[in-house]
């Protein structure tokens, strides 16, 4: 039996999450198979099948399922549950919107946001916050899992040589009727993959404020990142929440600015691998788990941090 | 109509969660614990949703021991009519709490049933989604926005790339993000009121639901710990230092 990888697409590119979980699939077992369900995804279909590991891509490629609806995708993988033995999706908003509900009419019980494979059946994964580590056992002969991207090396997407199998799935009903989506648009690179995140908290505090982070970001290509407080007051969009109920990031360099370090947000960045916190406030919590700590007024030191940037970028020239 | 809210007690956020020394849980002897955050928003959403006229009863519901009744009281006290408590004598898993609500949705016939979107716990996501499934019912899950119209809801959903509207006909399951509103607090004569609010109770045996774990918890441990580094003094040290000592820029 193989492992099934659910695909999050936007039917012409791949996400890079789902490489992850490739990546973490190929740790149960190097025969997997992409489920990738959309609308003109052909194209996509046959770059997938490229990647390394994958035999097979499952393509249902109909106008009905141009966007990700998880009431309509997940009979899709329902009906081919029976030839795999392992059914595994991103812990993303796509991934744990759907998955569950295929694990409940298969009557499995699913193991969410896995960041380490110890066996077939066996997987840790997070708890309280990432304050604890649990290593879980599945008991259920068949396992569903979300992937925490950020702890999985992605897979290559050269050297496989799958093949494309095209299969059609009709739709008992459509509940759902899709009203739109507002995706936030940004030259940036991806929150979630950025080799360097800059993220602000409520001290910036507002929206023009926060604006000051992207002048940074440009120089060191960073994505911008933000704590809940920041996007509560409405400085940015949802997307740019990092923590527990945000995203999680695993950058080379983590920067954060103006913010106090809660345990919910550092559940989103505390694997960084250089963390800066810039803060006014010596006492903050941030600086606990700070390589690097300035203790001293953002507004001083973002003008500042800029010109030095400016000043590397001549030498380097 | 009725609005069915599952409410969860978990240890409070602002609680330093220990990993027991014996590896197998955390301590949760004389912790503090409370609602789970975001159910919190889901009593608050049904209880405008009542408040605006569009439905008669607010059901607060809780699966657990004894003390989860606390968790229903705190429900009651913010306005809900009346509780379910569902007792067990360990945790539940998700599969088996969703189970469990579909046979109360089954009983008292809510068109709308409100959860959190994670408990904060187990961290799962899983409970509200797998309901919406067991009933064929449509789900707007990562809710942030929920607007009412005669037979169906409009969902704008929290997603890593922005934000998403659904309409979903009733009935349905929605799972709430903090964002969807700003809980009440409970008022002193509301707490009065609520100790003589009715709660039923089951067991999960009563309503046919194994809720045997199917998940072994071999360990739990302590995540690796961060050394806390050095502060620097100014703008240049912190630029020199990520350029040639850390050498990420
Ligand atoms: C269930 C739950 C889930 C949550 N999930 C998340 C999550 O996913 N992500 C998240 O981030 N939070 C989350 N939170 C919220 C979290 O608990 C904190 O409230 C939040 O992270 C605080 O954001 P903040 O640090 O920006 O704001 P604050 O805590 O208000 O901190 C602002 C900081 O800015 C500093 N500051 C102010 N002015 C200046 C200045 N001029 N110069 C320098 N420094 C300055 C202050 O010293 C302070 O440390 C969650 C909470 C709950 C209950
Ligand atoms: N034991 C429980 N009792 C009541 N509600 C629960 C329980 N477990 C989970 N829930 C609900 O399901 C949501 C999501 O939980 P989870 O899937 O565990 O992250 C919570 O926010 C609650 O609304």
């Amino acid at each position: 039996m193989s492992v099934l990888v659910l695909a999050e697409h936007n039917n012409t590119e791949i996400k890079s999450s789902t490489l992850n979980t490739i990546g973490a699939a190929s740790q149960i077992d190097q025969n997997i198979e992409v489920l990738l369900v959309g609308n003109s995804c052909e194209d996509l279909a046959n770059k997938i099948v490229n990647i390394q590991n994958v035999n097979k891509v499952i393509v249902v490629d109909d106008p009905q399922y141009q966007n990700p609806i998880a009431e309509n995708i997940a009979p899709i993988i329902i009906s081919l549950a029976n030839n795999y033995s392992h059914i595994l999706a991103p812990a993303t908003t796509f991934g744990k919107n759907i998955l569950p509900r295929v694990a409940a009419i298969l009557d499995i019980a699913q193991i969410s946001d896995i960041i380490k494979v110890e066996s077939k059946d066996t997987f840790v994964r997070p708890i309280y916050a990432g304050n604890a580590l649990a290593t879980v056992q599945s008991t259920d002969e068949k396992k569903i899992i979300t992937v925490r991207p950020t702890s999985f090396e992605q897979a290559a997407t050269e050297g496989g040589s799958g093949e494309v199998e095209k299969i059609t799935f009709d739709l008992e009903k459509n509940i759902v009727e899709f009203v739109g989506r507002e995706e936030s648009k940004s030259d940036r690179p991806e929150l979630g993959t950025a080799r360097v995140v800059i993220s602000g908290g409520r001290g910036l505090q507002s929206a023009e404020n926060f604006s000051m982070l992207n002048a940074i970001a440009d120089k060191l290509n960073a994505a911008v990142g933000a704590s809940r407080a920041a996007v509560d007051a409405g400085y940015v969009g949802n997307d740019y929440q990092v923590g527990q109920t945000g995203k999680v990031v695993v950058p080379d360099l983590y920067i954060a600015v103006g913010i106090s370090g809660a345990i919910q947000h550092l559940a989103g960045m505390k694997e960084s691998k250089v963390i800066v916190a810039i803060n006014k406030d010596e006492e903050a919590p941030i600086f606990n788990v700070a390589d690097f700590g300035l203790c001293a007024d953002l507004f001083e030191v973002l003008p500042k941090f800029s010109a030095e940037l400016d000043k590397l970028n001549t030498i380097q020239k | 109509m009725k609005i069915l809210v599952a409410v969860k007690r978990v240890i409070d956020y602002n609680v330093q969660i220990r990993v027991k020394s014996d590896s197998t849980g955390v301590e949760t002897e004389n912790v503090k614990m409370s609602m789970n955050p975001p159910d919190e928003n889901a009593v608050e959403e049904a209880l405008r949703i009542k408040e605006s006229g569009k439905a008669e009863e607010v059901i607060a519901i809780s699966i657990g021991e004894e003390k989860a009744q606390e968790t229903i009281r705190t429900a009651l006290a913010m306005g809900a009519d009346r509780g379910i408590h569902v007792k067990a004598t360990h945790d539940v898993e998700p599969l088996a709490v969703a189970k469990i609500l579909q046979k109360i949705v089954e009983k008292e016939k809510p068109q709308i049933v409100l959860l959190g979107k994670q408990a904060i716990d187990d961290d799962s996501n899983q409970t509200g989604q797998m309901l919406s499934a067991l009933l064929g019912w449509a789900q707007g899950t990562f809710a942030s926005k929920i607007e009412l119209e005669a037979s169906a809801a409009i969902i704008t959903r929290e997603i890593d790339e922005g934000l998403e509207k659904v309409k979903l006909p009733f009935p349905i399951v929605a799972t709430c993000d903090l964002r969807l509103n700003e809980p009440r607090y409970a008022s002193l004569p509301n707490i009065m009121k609520a100790k003589k609010k009715p709660i039923d109770n089951y067991t999960s045996d009563e309503l046919g639901i194994d809720v045997s774990p199917r998940v072994r918890q071999l360990k739990v441990t302590e995540p690796p710990k961060r050394e806390k580094g050095v502060m620097v003094a100014d703008v240049a040290e912190l630029v020199q230092k990520l350029k040639h000592e850390a050498k990420v820029i």
